[in-house]
């Protein structure tokens, strides 16, 4: 089955979409103008304007002195260039694979597409529509090459469609500047009296090559479908997408719901046979008025149970704004892992942090605040009370070394160490009394000093030496002195409380 | 005589025994497989079990307090995750001293700590948590809770018979919520048996304050040796910070 293609050439892009933003302009000819070599120069007239003689290329003052009631405003080029990719995006709808033709058209490639429309010409009919619908000058011609689309759309006849494997007749007739060659090329083509495509193709391909080069060629061959032309589509091809469209504009919470758990049980069906599970998926929402409404999930481990992934969607659904109605849904899998099939227990065991309500439980959490809020610790290769812990970067890791129970360590820690007064008899021997938050507190019992050094490869500072001590309410504190007793700039400091 | 009061004395207790599950007190399948084991203690409680698949709330008035709450939590909880369940211990900030929750029994390697950004956000989790079988446990520390929430917290937990631990440090007095249990965990001097110097075991005053079909109770005890010990001592001369009856 030959590959087929729809050009769609926007005939006056950036116009168009200036009056779309001010209707006021619509019976007024008008230009837009940037800043060349000192000079103002037309980049886009509307057809009012091009019916009096202005195109664009010249001067602003002299097609002012042309035509005085001539509006300008100052062109946007960076707008342009997202613009015909929104455009594009918006595209999707027709075909999945959509590239841009810069700098004012689009490549659909359609192949299997139309009859979802009934047929190409009703296809055809119906882009064309839409964009007329939205005030957009389009042409657009179907063929079976991408060269050919391009040429025809740019010189033959609106909405032509050429049958598969008559490319080449219907380029014929055409002037060799429809192969999207170079200028000079073009110029000596001119001299040389190949006025029309049906000179060259006449010709005899070495003299061709030898003349204008292979690059010239190429360009004949793609439009004659000699060879296959590659597609640069503005999205990447997702395999496990699923869509689904409605015939009544959708506006309730409960039509969203059926369409995404309708797309979900599609969805996993395939990633089931498929042994796959998803990772990271959206749920796209195209409005009817244009606008498109997207949320996204990730889970923690590649799953394809459509319940549990309905409700991690089902936390962000109220974010989806209907506005008039959503017309078509669209679920990816833009991330999808090779599953670990899950054996079935046969009895019920309360499962430790492989348990898989405990992981859907996770991505729940995951979804709703961000994978920041979790937290798990393992072990860590230091004394260093701040560093003998270490966040570990999934629920699966295993610990490498264990943990140490040997020290007595306080079950709360305070996030900094804070300084505290202290009556401490001599070197080496714990506090007697300390103050803590204006509180005075005696000391009756107490275990140390447990010396920890600072690494000094990791950062340079003083020792701290630890003591467990107990005040006469029974109340158990974690303190250090940091430095040496007999440096005299040593401070101490609270670090935790013990249960 | 004797004779009809012990037969009365046993349609009470049956009767007793009947209304347990009615208000929540399901036992557990396959039987009392895994409980916490606080010795004398256990007798406070219906069916001298301590109940688990409930909401315990842990009042207390000063972050020393709030240690010694955690701490007495963590040891609780080391007898429900025997088998390396994993663990749900959910604040605003976290304070816990990871490393310090083997000293209790905990592989502190199984606990998800969860850092909530509001209130609702906490409850929320709390709540899910509290549905998921898989869990041995699920810990929230919040100030404040409102009696609907708290009631919420009780209907998941009775479906999946997780035991939630609600943590909650205020400086004033709280007003009661829906709990099976109310604690107060306040810390005692610790004693090395043959008058050794130094801290010895982690002690603490235990006081029940309330209990649903039980007796609340006041009891002294010390963590050793991965198991509660409870002491037969008077209670010490201390004065207790707060002695006003809640509910």
């Amino acid at each position: 089955m030959p590959k087929r293609f729809v050009a769609i050439w926007f005939l006056s892009l950036k116009t168009d979409w200036f009056l779309l933003r001010n209707p006021g302009l619509k019976d007024k000819a008008f230009v837009l103008a940037a800043h060349d070599h000192g000079r103002m120069v037309i980049t886009a007239a509307n057809s009012i304007a091009r019916s009096q003689g202005i195109d664009k290329g010249m001067v602003l003052a002299d097609a002012r002195a042309i035509l005085p009631s001539l509006e300008y405003f100052d062109d946007q080029p960076q707008k342009f260039s997202r613009l015909l990719e929104s455009i594009g995006a918006w595209c999707i709808r027709y075909t999945p694979m959509v590239a841009l033709d810069m700098p004012d058209g689009l490549i659909l490639e359609s192949t299997g597409c139309a009859h979802l429309w009934g047929n190409e010409a009703a296809y055809l009919d119906a882009i064309a529509n839409r964009f007329n619908q939205f005030g957009y000058h389009v042409r657009l011609c179907m063929a079976d090459t991408i060269g050919a689309a391009w040429a025809l759309v740019h010189f033959g006849e609106n909405k032509t469609i050429v049958q598969p494997h008559e490319q080449l007749k219907a380029l014929m007739n055409l002037s060799p500047s429809a192969l999207r060659i170079d200028p000079e090329i073009l110029e000596r083509l001119h001299k040389l009296g190949l006025r029309k495509i049906s000179h060259i193709v006449a010709m005899p391909r070495s003299a061709l090559r030898r003349r204008f080069g292979t690059g010239f060629i190429r360009q004949l061959d793609f439009a004659l479908g000699n060879e296959n032309e590659p597609i640069l589509p503005i999205l990447p091809p997702v395999p496990f997408q699923e869509r689904l469209s409605s015939l009544d504009p959708i506006l309730t919470l409960t039509g969203i719901e059926i369409a995404l758990q309708t797309l979900l049980d599609n969805l996993c069906l395939r990633l089931y046979q498929c042994g796959k599970g998803l990772r990271f998926a959206s749920f796209t929402c195209f409005r009817v008025d244009g606008k498109v409404v997207k949320i996204d999930i990730g889970t923690n481990r590649a799953s394809h149970q459509s319940k549990h992934l309905f409700k991690l969607f089902e936390l962000k659904l109220n974010s989806i704004e209907p506005g008039l109605g959503i017309e078509l849904f669209q679920l990816d899998g833009s991330r999808v892992e090779e599953i670990n099939p899950v054996q079935e227990k046969i009895w019920e065991t309360t499962g430790g942090l492989d348990d898989d309500g405990v992981f859907e439980l996770i991505d729940r959490v995951t979804n709703k605040m961000g994978a920041n809020c979790i937290q798990r610790f393992g072990p860590d290769e230091h004394y260093w009370p701040e560093r003998s812990f270490k966040p570990m970067d999934s629920l699966q890791e295993k610990i490498v070394s264990s943990w140490k129970s040997d020290r007595p360590r306080p079950v709360h820690l305070l996030a900094r160490p804070e300084p505290i007064q202290v009556m401490a008899p001599i070197p080496d021997y714990p506090p007697m009394l300390f103050r803590y938050k204006n509180k005075l507190h005696k000391i009756k019992k107490a275990d140390g000093p447990e010396r920890i050094e600072r690494e000094w490869w990791i950062e340079e500072g003083d020792h701290r030496d630890y003591y467990q001590v107990e005040d006469e309410d029974g109340i158990r504190y974690w303190l250090f002195r940091s430095g040496h007793y007999s440096d005299k700039n040593y401070q101490w400091f609270i670090h935790g409380f013990f249960a | 005589m004797g004779y009809v009061n012990t037969e009365r004395a046993d349609i009470l207790a049956r009767l007793q025994k009947e209304i347990l599950p009615l208000q929540g007190y399901k036992p557990m399948p396959g039987g009392n497989r895994t409980n916490i084991d606080l010795g004398a203690a256990n007798a406070a409680f219906p069916n001298a079990c301590f109940p688990l698949g409930a909401v315990h709330e842990f009042q207390s008035q000063s972050p020393e307090q709030t240690a010694a709450s955690a701490g007495f939590v963590a040891a609780m909880i080391s007898h429900l995750a025997k088998n390396g369940e994993a663990i749900f211990w959910i604040s605003r900030v976290r304070r816990i001293f990871p490393p310090a929750l083997k000293s209790f029994g905990i592989e502190p390697d199984r606990v998800i700590f969860i850092n909530a950004g509001n209130d609702n956000d906490l409850l929320w989790v709390m709540e899910e948590g509290l549905k998921c079988k898989g869990l041995a446990a699920v810990v929230g520390e919040i100030a404040e809770i409102s009696f609907t929430a708290s009631r919420r917290l009780q209907l998941a937990v009775e479906q999946s018979r997780v035991t939630g631990f609600l943590i909650r440090q205020h400086h004033r007095l709280i007003k009661p919520i829906a709990s099976v249990c109310r604690w107060r965990i306040s810390h005692l001097p610790s004693e090395f048996e043959d008058g050794m110097p130094g801290v010895g075991f982690p002690r603490w005053n235990v006081a029940l304050e309330k209990v649903r079909n039980g007796k609340p109770g006041e009891w002294q005890m010390e963590w050793s040796e991965g198991r509660f010990n409870l002491m037969d001592m008077p209670v010490p001369a201390i004065e207790r910070e707060l002695n006003i009856k809640v509910g």
